[in-house]
């Protein structure tokens, strides 16, 4: 099962693009860690998660057809 | 012409646009409108304010023209280069449009000035540059319930919202989308990763757009939805926002509670700040409003009856955490390290307006730190 993560801001310096594919991820919680994982630098960044464009507060089911995003704060003005 | 007919010829294309008429125009000639930070969003946003004919405009800024503002804040020109920027800002403005009332406020939105100055306004927009003045507005906007349009901006991208506008039985601030400021260094700004110049003014005439749809009723103001746009590629994107349980733990809930609460130090606090030594820590332990907790198991060595102390341990400091009532928080475990997380937890728990430090080197190195110095003073 693939999830297609799209990445904002400066994580796209983390992880090289924007947008990563992930396999064998059942929810929120798992693509974190896999993304954890695969790029270290993301455990110390700021961001919130989206599962199909809805800000998601608490570990959500995500499957094959759904879009998981990480959107950093920005603090320019 | 009479100045009734300069009004009507001023605004007559925007009152002839059938959803606004002559009672939009009417709506924003009396709105109020406060715009912090007068850079890159605020800058472009009062422009457009202003000549919408926003009746009354406060501009809240405490910085100077400087040379490196110029190519993304083009309100101000050369001959502005050390001058305050509210100031400039509101002649600039006042030029524009002389039929509007504008304020400078010369001066940093603090703690102490906040409440009062976005009181007598309708709406404030964040055109702010720095985490600790976004989570100032947010909370007080939050606590006086003043719709706050939101904008920042990075590198090539952007966000824009509307918070505090209860829609559909909710309203969500700034703390739904991120609860808690990052650390310093966490997230650059736009000194350190620069930004491309019309990116703000982007947005910023985006929040102005914002604001008059609030003023005037039309259209769907970004209520419990985040903009983010991307100059580079032209991606735009809107997020559904939500309630996020706890956020409410996280504002001060009085005036009180919001003037004592120091944004600076919440937004300006890096783990090694979190960490004090220990003469920091006896100067702190000897303060009224401190408390000092051990968060080591029951037994642990070396036993401490220095100063007086709570134990509880790291595990079971969450289900206390509530209980806990004071200015600043102390806590201390073996090496340091234990304590350390121990702050963090609290600092995610008890909010803002708690202090809390973790010694560093542990009631180790403390009881070495307190050998030393009692050598030092005996020979």
């Amino acid at each position: 099962m693939f999830v297609e993560i799209m990445v904002f801001g400066q994580l796209t310096e983390i992880t090289g693009s924007a947008t990563v594919a992930l396999e064998g991820a059942a929810d929120t919680d798992a693509v974190l860690r896999l993304l954890q994982t695969r790029y270290p630098r993301l455990t110390g960044s700021r961001y919130v998660v989206a599962v199909n464009k809805k800000i998601i507060t608490e570990n959500t089911k995500v499957g094959n057809t759904d879009a998981v995003a990480l959107l950093p704060p920005f603090s320019g003005g | 012409m009479s100045s009734m007919d300069l009004l009507h010829e001023r605004y007559s294309r925007q009152v002839s646009l059938a959803e606004l008429g002559i009672a939009g125009q009417q709506k924003l000639l009396q709105a109020r409108v406060l715009v912090v930070g007068a850079g890159g969003l605020g800058a472009a946003a009062l422009q457009y304010l202003a000549a919408a004919g926003v009746g009354h405009l406060g501009i809240v800024d405490d910085d100077s023209v400087a040379l490196h503002n110029l190519h993304r804040q083009p309100l101000y020109s050369m001959a502005d280069i050390g001058a305050p920027k509210a100031n400039t800002a509101r002649s600039r403005l006042q030029a524009l449009n002389p039929g509007i009332n504008i304020i400078a406020f010369n001066e940093r939105l603090t703690v102490a000035n906040a409440l009062q100055i976005i009181s007598t306004y309708d709406i404030v927009i964040d055109g702010t540059d720095n985490f600790a003045t976004r989570y100032l507005i947010n909370d007080a906007c939050v606590l006086l319930q003043k719709p706050l349009v939101y904008a920042a901006v990075s590198k090539y991208e952007g966000q824009v919202s509307v918070f505090n506008v209860p829609k559909e039985g909710m309203a969500v601030n700034y703390r739904d989308l991120f609860p808690q400021p990052p650390a310093p260094g966490e997230v650059a700004n736009c000194a350190e990763t620069g930004v491309l110049g019309v990116l703000p003014g982007i947005m910023g005439v985006m929040q102005a757009a914002e604001a008059i749809k609030l003023i005037t009723g039309i259209g769907e103001p970004l209520v419990n939805r985040l903009f983010t746009y991307n100059v580079l590629n032209n991606q735009v994107f809107e997020w559904k926002l939500q309630a996020r349980q706890g956020t409410a733990d996280l504002i001060p809930a009085t005036a009180a509670a919001f003037e004592k609460t120091d944004y600076q130090w919440l937004c300006g606090m890096a783990s090694m700040e979190r960490e004090i030594d220990s003469n920091r820590f006896d100067q702190l332990a000897g303060q009224e409003s401190t408390i000092i907790i051990d968060v080591r198991e029951p037994g642990e060595e070396p036993l401490v009856d220095e100063f007086a102390h709570e134990k509880i341990p790291l595990g079971r400091l969450s289900e206390q955490a509530g209980s806990i009532r004071a200015e600043n928080i102390l806590v201390f475990c073996q090496s340091g390290k234990r304590s350390l997380q121990a702050a963090r937890l609290l600092a995610e728990q008890l909010g803002d307006a708690t202090k809390i430090y973790s010694l560093a080197g542990g009631i180790v190195q403390w009881k070495k730190a307190r050998e030393h110095k009692k050598q030092a003073s005996a020979q």
